[in-house]
């Protein structure tokens, strides 16, 4: 596959399985463009969180390609590809995705201080300025010295976003994030996620089961559709 | 390095009842390993700072270890009666330089009581040349005087004047065979010394001599009848002249009313070159049957009879560690299946799987660290509050003491042993954020 300086996710022919166990993707191309709000859309059990622990480098793929950002994370070693994550994605989980035993702070400043190239992406501004400037965008400034586990799944969601959009990701992955939000609650959370990304110029893919979300999207996608393997059991 | 660590510290806090009991666990098995240790080290201080400077102590024939705990540890009672002429022939020994006689058989309310000489507050020495010094008064002069060690003037009250009356053997109860007729007046009360001195009371051997020699009720030779000791010899042993010996001098620690016999002497060399000489000759010594000891070399007899029973107690402190880190590792790899979610999130903000593995293993290290920690304060904090109480039950007194070296090396191999269990839920914990990915998969 030629490299396509303008996407932000290249795949092309890429197969993954866990262990010896049977394919669970199977993709034969797919290509996002960089700063695109991308819906991608299945239902459960599909493959939806393996595809993003791919693209996120967690999980490694070893057939096919499957560049994101411009970086072959195939050819990447495991560390290289913890380092690319660390410092170039910010992923927001579908639920219970805080430390439990961290602020609402101190959870937000752990990309950060996890890795400094993350953090030097905030240039001159002061980690401390970064979350509260962050914190204030999405409206949870006065939770920041809180406990996570004294956060409704609410704010818990509004704090797992700020620590994804935190020094500016280029990629921002959401897995399900609003799935166990009543509907007023998820409607502010996409606003605010939408808002946040066009602000940081990220590209964002948005996973869901709920197809009736995709149409606040630029582009949808339905992985069955997308994913070999799937229509292969399916069929 | 810091952020794992305050992630560690953190993550125990927020499972309090699980990190407590497992510092509860890795604390206890430290104290009865380091307990066992501080015992073992304090017992072996204090049995050889009690008696520094004497060369030999000489007794009737008998066990060696009976002659040193009877008439210097106050255990037990000494092994029989050396005659007073035997004592004095002695004395005059070219080799001996001191020598200082105990006849010990009395006692008053259950401390005992020690005939004696002056030289005993001049050559006695213990702990590093600790020489006797008095906290009020003087030294035994006449035959009405007393000394007191200092345990016996605080635990009784009594002070400079106060009349003691002596009862016979080593456990007379309070008006039961007291010498009434001879009460003995405090003339001096010694500064503590942590040795069984503090438990004594010294007077004069005419003090002694006094007490016995109007009631008839004196053992053979007018020295005090010990409870289970053999009787001693009676009638005038004829001794032969000492090799080398010279004129003979009076020693300047008799009194004119001397006993018949003594339980004990002790002995102070010229040189220490002489000492295995001297004491081959008064064990070999025909006229009367005695035992001379080294108190070092018999103490080191009693080390290695008491070494058998220390090495099973240090068994039982190193299996109850391993018990301990066993919890430890049950409570550590437990909790792992909860904290998959956990160790996924930490994954994707940018946790690599080495800062997983340390994560674990910085816990389990906390955990033994403080288990470490609480266990050397438990261990210290409980001999400081049970020193008067092991004093007084057992009459060793155990300094507390920082740990020593052994023990420093008990605590290092724990913190590395409780590092290396930490190793096993890490590899886990490893192993399953990479085949979890972001997502933990049941």
């Amino acid at each position: 596959m030629t490299a396509t300086p303008d996407a932000a996710i290249a795949i092309h022919d890429l197969a993954f399985s866990y262990g010896t166990g049977p394919r669970i993707l199977d993709i034969p191309g797919l290509i996002v463009a960089r700063g695109s709000r991308v819906f991608l859309h299945g239902p459960s059990g599909c493959g939806k969180t393996t595809l993003l622990g791919l693209l996120a480098g967690v999980l490694h793929a070893t057939t096919g390609s499957l560049r994101v950002l411009d970086r072959d994370l195939v050819a990447m070693s495991g560390a290289a590809r913890d380092a690319f994550r660390a410092e170039h994605i910010g992923y927001v989980f579908q639920q219970f995705n805080l430390i439990p035993y961290l602020s609402a702070y101190d959870n937000i400043a752990l990309p950060c201080r996890l890795d400094a190239r993350r953090r030097a992406r905030l240039g001159r501004v002061p980690l401390h300025d970064a979350i509260h400037d962050i914190a204030g965008q999405l409206d949870i400034s006065p939770l920041l010295q809180q406990q996570a586990t004294a956060l409704s799944v609410g704010q818990q969601q509004r704090v797992a976003a700020a620590r994804a959009l935190l020094a500016a990701p280029e990629l921002v992955i959401c897995d399900e994030p609003t799935s166990s939000l009543d509907t007023d609650r998820r409607d502010a959370f996409l606003a605010l996620l939408a808002s946040s990304v066009a602000r940081a110029k990220a590209t964002l893919l948005f996973v869901s089961h709920d197809a009736s979300l995709g149409e606040r999207f630029d582009h949808q996608l339905s992985l069955p559709a997308l994913n070999r393997a799937a229509r292969a059991e399916a069929a | 390095m810091k952020l794992l660590v305050s992630l560690a510290w953190r993550s125990l806090r927020n499972r309090p009842v699980t990190s407590l009991l497992t510092v509860a666990a890795v604390a206890l098995s430290i104290t009865l390993l380091l307990g066992v240790e501080q015992a073992r080290r304090g017992m072996r201080e204090s049995f050889t700072g009690t008696i520094k400077g004497t060369d030999l102590v000489v007794g009737a024939r008998g066990g060696t270890l009976q002659l040193l705990l009877g008439s210097v540890f106050g255990i037990g009672s000494p092994t029989g009666s050396v005659p007073f002429d035997v004592y004095e022939q002695w004395s005059r020994h070219p080799a001996i330089r001191w020598t200082v006689p105990l006849a010990i058989g009395d006692s008053h309310r259950g401390y005992r009581v020690i005939g004696t000489t002056p030289g005993l507050f001049d050559h006695w020495r213990y702990r590093s040349s600790g020489r006797l010094t008095f906290a009020q008064g003087r030294v035994i002069a006449t035959a009405g005087d007393v000394v007191l060690g200092s345990e016996v003037a605080e635990r009784l009250k009594y002070q400079i004047g106060t009349d003691v009356t002596v009862g016979h053997g080593l456990n007379a109860v309070a008006g039961l065979g007291d010498h009434e007729a001879h009460p003995f007046t405090v003339v001096g009360i010694l500064q503590q010394t942590f040795t069984p001195l503090d438990r004594a009371l010294f007077v004069t051997l005419d003090g002694i001599e006094a007490m016995h020699g109007d009631e008839g009720s004196a053992g053979p030779g007018g020295a005090p009848m010990m409870p289970g000791a053999a009787p001693p010899p009676t009638g005038t042993v004829a001794l032969p002249a000492m090799p080398g010996a010279t004129a003979p001098p009076v020693p300047t620690n008799v009194f004119q009313d001397q006993p018949k016999a003594l339980s004990a002497f002790l002995v102070g060399t010229r040189t220490r070159f002489e000492t295995l000489r001297l004491q081959r000759e008064i064990n070999q010594y025909k006229p009367e049957p005695l035992t001379a000891v080294i108190p070092g070399v018999t103490l080191a007899e009693l080390w290695k009879t008491l070494g058998t029973i220390e090495g099973g107690l240090r068994l039982v402190g190193a299996l109850t560690i391993v018990v301990g880190l066993i919890g430890m590792l049950v409570a550590l790899y437990s909790s792992l299946e909860a904290r998959r979610r956990e160790m996924a999130v930490l994954r994707a903000v940018g946790a690599r799987p080495g800062m997983i593995v340390s994560l674990l293993v910085l816990e389990s290290g906390l955990l033994t660290l403080l288990g470490c920690a609480a266990g050397v304060a438990i261990t210290m904090g409980g001999f400081a509050l049970a020193q008067g109480a092991i004093e007084a039950n057992t009459g060793v007194h155990i300094a507390v003491q920082p740990p020593g070296a052994l023990e420093w090396i008990y605590i290092a191999v724990v913190l590395s042993a409780g590092v290396l269990v930490g190793l096993v839920p890490a590899w886990r914990a490893y192993r399953s954020s990479l085949a979890d990915g972001l997502s933990p998969r049941l």
